[in-house]
């Protein structure tokens, strides 16, 4: 059973990886298909912006430049910042809290499998007549008219993909409060913990409203219902609130937990406790909170009256105290701090004034009067790009270079992570900075050309010419991480030296139940208590070596993902849709329809009974075991040899 | 991980203490059900007798909350003070129902369509 020791054939690496409830396992693959979907939506974008980089240039088509701005959108938050965030949710949560792995690991499974499978379904339809076209935002009034299959890849995509989203959601609030060690009491969690916790409280309360608005859009499109159709008494507009009542919390979903990675990464580099602990758990909360009262500030143009527009600005305005706090806090932390700039502090560094400045045109948006004159116009692009790449991208790649020991036991490289950070980080101020600008000049969003000579042409330049830069610092990166794979392994705890919190105190590389005892928490920073007190361990032990359970491998996660892709596909070609009958779509004859449906359900419902019925009680590794596995690992550390085949 | 099956013996002294407070808990609940089907009759009366919408309507919604809360305490056992993170289940289940309850207040306030 050893987890070092064995070298398996690939079949079996694969299989292994199929079938793994190893929340470390899991956390490789939502890294490795975020990346995917990360590079992909890369890609898009540049595309786009080739397009705008001269007046009337011809290089994409005005459909294409539509699809491609559709699929930027939404692979970029669903599929990649979601699945990264959940990447380090995944590999860290669990050791931060002194556990042996997610409160459910087959849930967990799971989760990984609807989202991929989802994201695949929606990238299908590239091959398959067309991806959707209407804006990551798909609003009702334009994407009920769209012809072909788009729309629906987007709906039968995002339902499946957002299913797993919800169902890992609900998992890591379960895991954060029920399995932690003894001693971690909630005001000792550390702040990634925290905001990974408010993150997945906000998943569970945002994401059914856009399952609901989904499930309607899906039996308007497919099977012929008239929920959004204003012809037909519907109300076009209910999808926008639908779709912004998740999707504001959905903003703060994806920025809370890179919150929480810069409040990691922030005091072990300047080498001082967090400033203001409790007011930044406070302030997360509130954040979570307050997240859910502001969603009308996207639709200040709607026509929803001044009282609600009032109302509405006042509610968003008060988001940026809240926000404000954490900032300073950040900034008093490193102040006074003995500051170590690595490249995960670089990022922390080149984070907070480009967060701000996202922070600030939010502000502005959010006086309704002002937003009339802004919205739909490049100043929106700028604005939330600064929110995402400056706080979301720069927290994912700071957290790469700073958690790749744990993760893979092998250091990213320091000198092309500086310089991977620079070319990203100019490249992304050039790209994003000027169209502030072009939005005041009145240049809209979303169009896939411009006409010359209105003063745009220099600045679309520059803005291409910095986003290819952040195509080059992405490259780099992804070098980065493949020159890593045969670098020196590093078999220690605490690369940065200046670790804090637990799992900083593991050695890797770990085992596959992270902790042969469970630690006894004794304060905030356990191990920085624990290593103020010369303990060589890192941590005191909460009880003595003892049999461990562990949750058995499974594949009924893909299988059940899988049914729900087929049957994802009967709805897809349903001969009852408004294109359909349009003659706009092709579809397949009902019966083949109602079968896909019923064959793809029948499978996922098949396999839930099968793990209903069967218990599966998990499996226990023995004291002998543990000892021989922990000997083994001690001397691969030593030696650098894998140990005797156990 | 909370997979293991518990086996456990009880003594004689056990097996009566839980048979008692397992018919305790019976007739609550048979006390809940007769009251949500008598709140039932009442509302189905209150519409068939003819009273002036303007009571109707917050009447049937106050007693559809009441059976709520019931359904949530009674049969769903949020009542049991001893559960294991009850404080944070109340906690969820009122933070949403509270964030919920502002969609609503919202859509039928300020938000005119
Ligand atoms: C102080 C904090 C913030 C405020 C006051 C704020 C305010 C606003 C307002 C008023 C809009 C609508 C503008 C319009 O369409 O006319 C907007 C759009 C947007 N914001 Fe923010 N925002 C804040 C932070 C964030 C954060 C942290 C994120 C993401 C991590 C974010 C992501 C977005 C996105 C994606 C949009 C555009 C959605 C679309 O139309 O496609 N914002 N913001
Ligand atoms: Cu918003």
């Amino acid at each position: 059973m050893s987890s070092v020791a064995q070298k398996k054939g690939f079949g079996a690496q694969v299989w292994d990886y199929l079938t793994t409830v190893d929340h470390k396992k899991i956390a490789i693959m939502y890294l490795a298909a975020g990346t995917l979907f990360f590079a992909i939506a890369g890609l898009e974008a540049l595309f786009m912006r080739f397009q705008l980089m001269f007046p009337e240039s011809t290089f994409v088509s005005a459909g294409t430049f539509n699809q491609l701005l559709t699929m930027h959108g939404t692979t970029m938050l669903f599929l990649a910042a979601t699945p990264l965030l959940f990447a380090f949710m995944n590999a860290i949560v669990p050791l931060q809290i002194g556990a042996r792995d997610v409160a459910f690991p087959f849930l967990n499974s799971l989760g990984f499998w609807l989202f991929f499978l989802g994201a695949v379904f929606l990238h299908l339809s590239f091959f398959m007549g067309g991806a959707p076209d209407a804006g990551w935002t798909s609003y009702a009034s334009l994407s009920l008219y769209s012809p072909g299959h788009g729309i629906d890849f987007y709906v039968l995509g995002l339902q499946i993909s957002g299913a797993g989203t919800l169902i890992s959601g609900i998992n890591f609030i379960v895991t954060i409060i029920t399995m932690r060690a003894p001693g971690m009491t909630f005001m000792r969690m550390p702040l990634f913990t925290w905001t990974s916790l408010v993150s997945s409280t906000l998943i569970l309360f945002a994401f059914p409203p856009l399952t609901v608005g989904l499930f309607l859009m899906l039996v308007d499109r497919m099977f012929g219902a008239n929920f959004f159709d204003h012809t037909m008494g519907g109300n076009t507009i209910i999808w926008e609130h639908l779709f912004w009542i998740f999707g504001h919390p959905e903003v703060y979903i994806l920025v809370l937990p890179a919150f929480g990675l810069f409040s990691e990464i922030i005091p072990v580099f300047a080498r001082k406790r967090l400033f203001g602990y409790s007011s930044m758990v406070f302030a997360t909360i509130l954040i979570g909170f307050l997240g859910f009262m502001v969603w009308a500030h996207h639709m200040f143009t709607t026509g929803l009256g001044a009282t609600a527009n009032a109302i509405f600005a006042v509610a968003t305005m008060t988001i940026a105290v809240p926000t404000g706090m954490k900032v300073f806090n950040w900034i008093l932390t490193i102040w006074g701090g003995s500051i170590k700039v690595t490249v995960p502090m670089l990022y922390a560094l080149g984070f907070i004034p480009s967060f701000v400045a996202g922070g600030v045109t939010g502000v502005m948006q959010a006086a309704a009067p002002l937003d009339y004159q802004l919205h739909d116009s490049y100043f929106i692009v700028a604005h939330f790009h600064y929110v995402i790449v400056g706080g979301i991208v720069t927290a994912l790649f700071g957290a790469a270079h700073f958690y790749w020991p744990i993760m893979f036991n092998r250091a990213l490289n320091e000198k092309l992570g500086v310089l991977t950070f620079w070319i990203f980080f100019i490249g992304f101020h050039l790209t994003f900075f000027l169209q502030h600008f072009l939005g005041l000049m009145g240049m809209p969003r979303r169009v896939f050309t411009y006409m010359g000579d209105q003063g745009w042409d220099l600045f679309n330049l520059i803005s291409t010419i910095g986003a290819a830069m952040m195509g080059v610092g992405v490259i780099l990166l992804v070098l980065n991480v493949l020159i890593s794979i045969k670098s020196e392994p590093l078999n220690r705890r605490d690369y940065w030296g200046d670790g804090r919190s637990l799992e900083w105190a593991l050695e890797t590389p770990l085992p596959f139940y992270n902790f042969k005892q469970t630690p006894l928490v004794r304060g905030y920073d356990p191990y920085w208590i624990e290593k103020q007190e010369g303990n060589k361990e890192g941590m005191v032990y909460a009880e003595p070596v003892g049999d461990i359970h562990m949750p058995n491998n499974s594949i009924l996660p893909l299988i059940m993902s899988i049914g729900t892709f087929i049957a994802a596909f009967g709805a897809l070609y349903s001969p009852w849709g408004d294109q359909a009958i349009a003659g706009t779509a092709d579809s397949v004859s009902p019966g083949l329809s109602v079968g896909l449906i019923v064959l793809g359900l029948g499978i996922t419902v098949g396999a839930m009974i099968a793990r209903s019925l069967k218990d599966d009680l998990g499996y226990h590794v023995h004291v002998a075991e543990i000892e021989a596995i922990e000997k083994d690992l001690a001397q691969y550390r030593a030696t650098g040899k894998k140990g005797g085949n156990k | 991980m909370a997979h293991d099956t518990h086996f456990e013996a009880r003594s004689q002294v056990q097996q009566e203490y839980y048979r008692k407070e397992n018919a305790a808990k019976m007739r609550s609940q048979v006390t809940q059900f007769a009251i949500m089907i008598l709140l039932t009759l009442v509302a189905f009366a209150s519409a068939v007798a003819d009273f002036a919408p303007n009571f109707v309507k917050p009447f049937v919604l106050l007693l559809a909350g009441v059976q709520v809360v019931q359904q949530l305490y009674a049969f769903m056992h949020m009542e049991d003070k001893k559960a294991y993170h009850i404080g944070v289940i109340s906690f969820f289940m009122w933070g949403g129902a509270l964030i919920a309850f502002t969609f609503f207040l919202c859509f039928l306030t300020i938000i005119w369509w």
